[in-house]
């Protein structure tokens, strides 16, 4: 098949600090090449030097009708390459062949004005999306319909709500019809069930046969809306496969993140004469360190202690907080009778738990690390220890089924036993 | 749940044999593409219309402000001049020549400083979706020309009022009016261009545009002049424009020598800025 898009080696540097440079004044372009000669062994040429690739040597092509997620950490390269693509900013490398007409929808709203009214609005976001004045008016009723904002389209947008507001500029962008079509993590706006309207849209625009690149971070739209998955790291493409091994790669590349937390230094370790902590990490399943686990993965926690003198039992508790710092739940190594209330022999001791899968939603989780003396003497206290997050790896096996929405949130996430009955009448 | 992409198969029959856009670094001087601002000439209508909509919102006085500012400035020049300088306007009455020099001169100056400032304004723009950049400059203009259309129906009344005659030289009144729209656009987009780097172009806008007014015939005629100033008025294209504009309105002889001038700079102007325009834009993302 003859591919619609086709990408070669693009690279684009940026100059880091551009910003502050770039928004220099005459004055100081005057001076400055006053003082060329000078400015050449001083600082300039240090700043000069900096620059940074967001994109590097990144080839790839897309097939007609192929919906294609891009993915990755913020600041891979993910917003630069879709402005490369839509032509708001060129590659300092490369090319690219355009089979097809192109819309972009980088943003919701790009040019509404809040002094214009939403009939007026609809025709110029329309426009400067690349449509028509003739395909706006035909598909006008069918837009307004969309947005369900009927009684005040004759409003200036200023006065709508947000939600109006988003559900009108949505509404316009959706009814794009190019060959090709660039979306960049707009569904991320608006209330749960517009969104759902609008992955339905989506679906509906792909389904027509149309070429589709969307980026996003909602891996339960990607997996739902794409058929391959681009997943770059750094300004490159590390994986562009089917949307399942690309997303788990995204998951698994939390490896390189520091999942652990080490105090070489037995000294200046927390502690006290008795007990000192020596390390705190995070494990998944194949027992590598990781800071990044799915919500249907399990995974260990363990800390690592010296216990410098006999005769004191010492207990590991562990406290787990999420983002807005709820105490989530806590756990110790005292619920296992083994080390219960028993003096710990002098040298090196960890303990690890396992967290079984299905537990924690997704989000980001600190960890506090305390050991204690029953019946209560603390002996070291660690807050923050490690940090790693939890993501929505889309498990069937899971809370979700085969629910493939947005997830409505919830502290936990566990899969519970369901029982049915049913009766005739 | 059945996948979007399952459902149907693209439709490769009508994928065209060479690639409609072709994206790769540009040459530092990049060709015109005068081709693209032709199928966006929709999105110039309409960010023209948005500037016109939106220009006098939330104002008392709406539209009449098109009217109003030249109107203003011929009063108090009248005062001035017609009064108490006693400018020889060429046998016209002074009020109504000095409106028909300001009508093409406030349509110049805020053609020149709404473009100037236009790409700055329209960051959001520039930085969310493709266009050929050079529209929003020339949307600018091209609302400055309906403020213009507003303010002649006051040189109309005026006419009738000063019992002028309509004569057949009114005809020259549009390829004029064309010419200065050029002109300002010229000057305009290369302003707007170097505004994204350098913001004291928008402080810097404000004098040159008065500096401006004064080296031109607006509210003076060129034959007031001193002779040895008048190497000024012959290398500013605005002159051939204005004095020709007000023959064309008031009837007389074209002074063609002066219109060849004036054209010949405008579209020297026109070009350099256009090419130099094209330059700039690369980066307009990326810094504005």
């Amino acid at each position: 098949m003859r591919p619609i898009i086709k990408a070669e080696h693009i690279s684009k540097q940026y100059q880091v600090g551009a910003r502050d440079t770039a928004y220099g004044t005459i004055r100081e372009a005057l001076v400055g090449a006053a003082r060329a000669p000078l400015k050449i062994f001083r600082q300039n040429g240090a700043a000069r030097g900096k620059t940074i690739w967001a994109l590097r040597d990144v080839s790839f092509e897309v097939n007609p009708g192929e919906v294609v997620g891009i993915i990755g950490r913020n600041g891979t390269g993910k917003s630069t390459l879709l402005k490369i693509l839509s032509r708001i900013t060129e590659p300092t490398e490369g090319r690219i062949e355009l089979f097809g007409r192109v819309g972009s929808l980088l943003e919701v709203g790009t040019g509404f004005h809040p002094e214009l009214s939403g009939r007026e609005n609809i025709f110029l976001n329309g426009s400067i999306l690349g449509m028509t004045r003739k395909e706006i008016a035909s598909k006008f009723d069918e837009i307004v319909a969309f947005a369900e904002i009927e009684k005040f389209i004759d409003t200036p947008v200023k006065r709508y709500s947000s939600g109006m507001y988003v559900r009108l500029a949505f509404a316009v962008a959706a009814h794009l019809e190019p060959e090709i079509l660039l979306v960049d993590e707009v569904l991320a706006v608006g209330d749960i069930e517009f969104q759902r309207k609008c992955l339905g849209k989506m679906e509906e625009v792909a389904g027509r046969g149309r070429t589709v690149i969307f980026v996003s971070h909602n891996m339960a739209a990607i997996q739902r809306l794409c058929n391959r998955c681009i997943l770059l790291r750094d300004g490159a493409i590390v994986a562009n496969s089917n949307v399942q091994a690309a997303i788990k790669e995204y998951l698994a590349s939390g490896l390189d993140q520091p999942g652990e937390r080490v105090w070489s230094n037995q000294a200046e370790a927390p502690g006290d004469q008795v007990v000192r902590l020596k390390a705190v990490r995070a494990r998944n399943a194949e027992m590598k360190i990781a800071s990044r686990f799915g919500v249907s993965d399990d995974w260990y926690l363990e800390v690592e202690f010296w216990v410098l003198v006999p005769g004191f039992s010492i207990n590991v508790n562990v406290y787990l907080y999420d983002e807005s710092g709820t105490l989530m739940f806590v756990m110790g190594d005292f619920q296992d009778d083994r080390w219960q209330n028993k003096p710990r022999t002098p040298g090196l001791h960890c303990s690890r738990c396992k967290i079984p899968r299905d537990l924690l939603n997704e989000g980001s989780i600190r960890v506090l690390v305390a050991l204690v003396s029953p019946p209560g003497t603390l002996r070291a206290l660690e807050r923050d220890v490690v940090y790693f997050e939890i993501q929505d790896d889309l498990s069937t096996t899971g809370a979700r089924g085969f629910y493939p929405g947005q997830w409505p949130g919830g502290a936990v996430r566990p899969a519970i036993h369901w029982e049915f009955e049913h009766r005739d009448s | 749940m059945e996948k979007a992409a399952d459902i149907a198969p693209g439709d490769i029959s009508s994928l065209p044999e060479e690639p409609l856009v072709i994206i790769k670094p540009s040459a530092s001087w990049a060709a015109l593409r005068l081709g693209d601002l032709w199928l966006y000439r929709e999105l110039l209508y309409f960010l023209t219309w948005r500037d016109v909509k939106v220009r006098y919102k939330q104002t008392v006085l709406g539209a009449s402000w098109a009217i109003l500012q030249p109107l203003m400035t011929m009063l108090i020049f009248t005062f001035l001049f017609g009064g108490l300088a006693g400018i020889k306007s060429d046998g016209i009455p002074y009020p109504i020549f000095a409106y028909a020099g300001l009508l093409i001169w406030t349509f110049f100056a805020n053609a020149v400083t709404n473009s100037a400032n236009s790409i700055v304004g329209n960051a959001t723009l520039i930085t969310k979706i493709y266009f050929p950049r050079m529209i929003i400059p020339g949307a600018a203009v091209g609302a400055g020309l309906v403020d213009m259309a507003v303010a002649f129906l006051l040189l109309i009344a005026l006419m009738v009022y000063y019992r002028v005659p309509p004569s057949l030289t009114s005809l020259m009144i549009l390829p004029l009016v064309a010419l200065s729209s050029l002109l300002a656009l010229g000057v305009g987009m290369w302003l707007s261009a170097l505004n994204v780097k350098y913001r004291d172009v928008r402080y810097a806008v404000p004098f040159l545009i008065q500096l401006w007014m004064f080296a031109s015939p607006v509210i003076y005629p060129a034959s007031w002049l001193p002779a040895k100033w008048r190497w000024v008025l012959v290398l500013n294209p605005l002159t051939g424009i204005l004095e020709n504009f007000r023959v064309a309105v008031f009837g007389g002889s074209f002074s063609w020598r002066a219109l060849a001038v004036s054209t010949t700079i405008t579209l020297l102007v026109l070009v350099g800025s256009a090419y130099s325009f094209r330059r700039m834009e690369k980066t307009f993302a990326d810094i504005v």
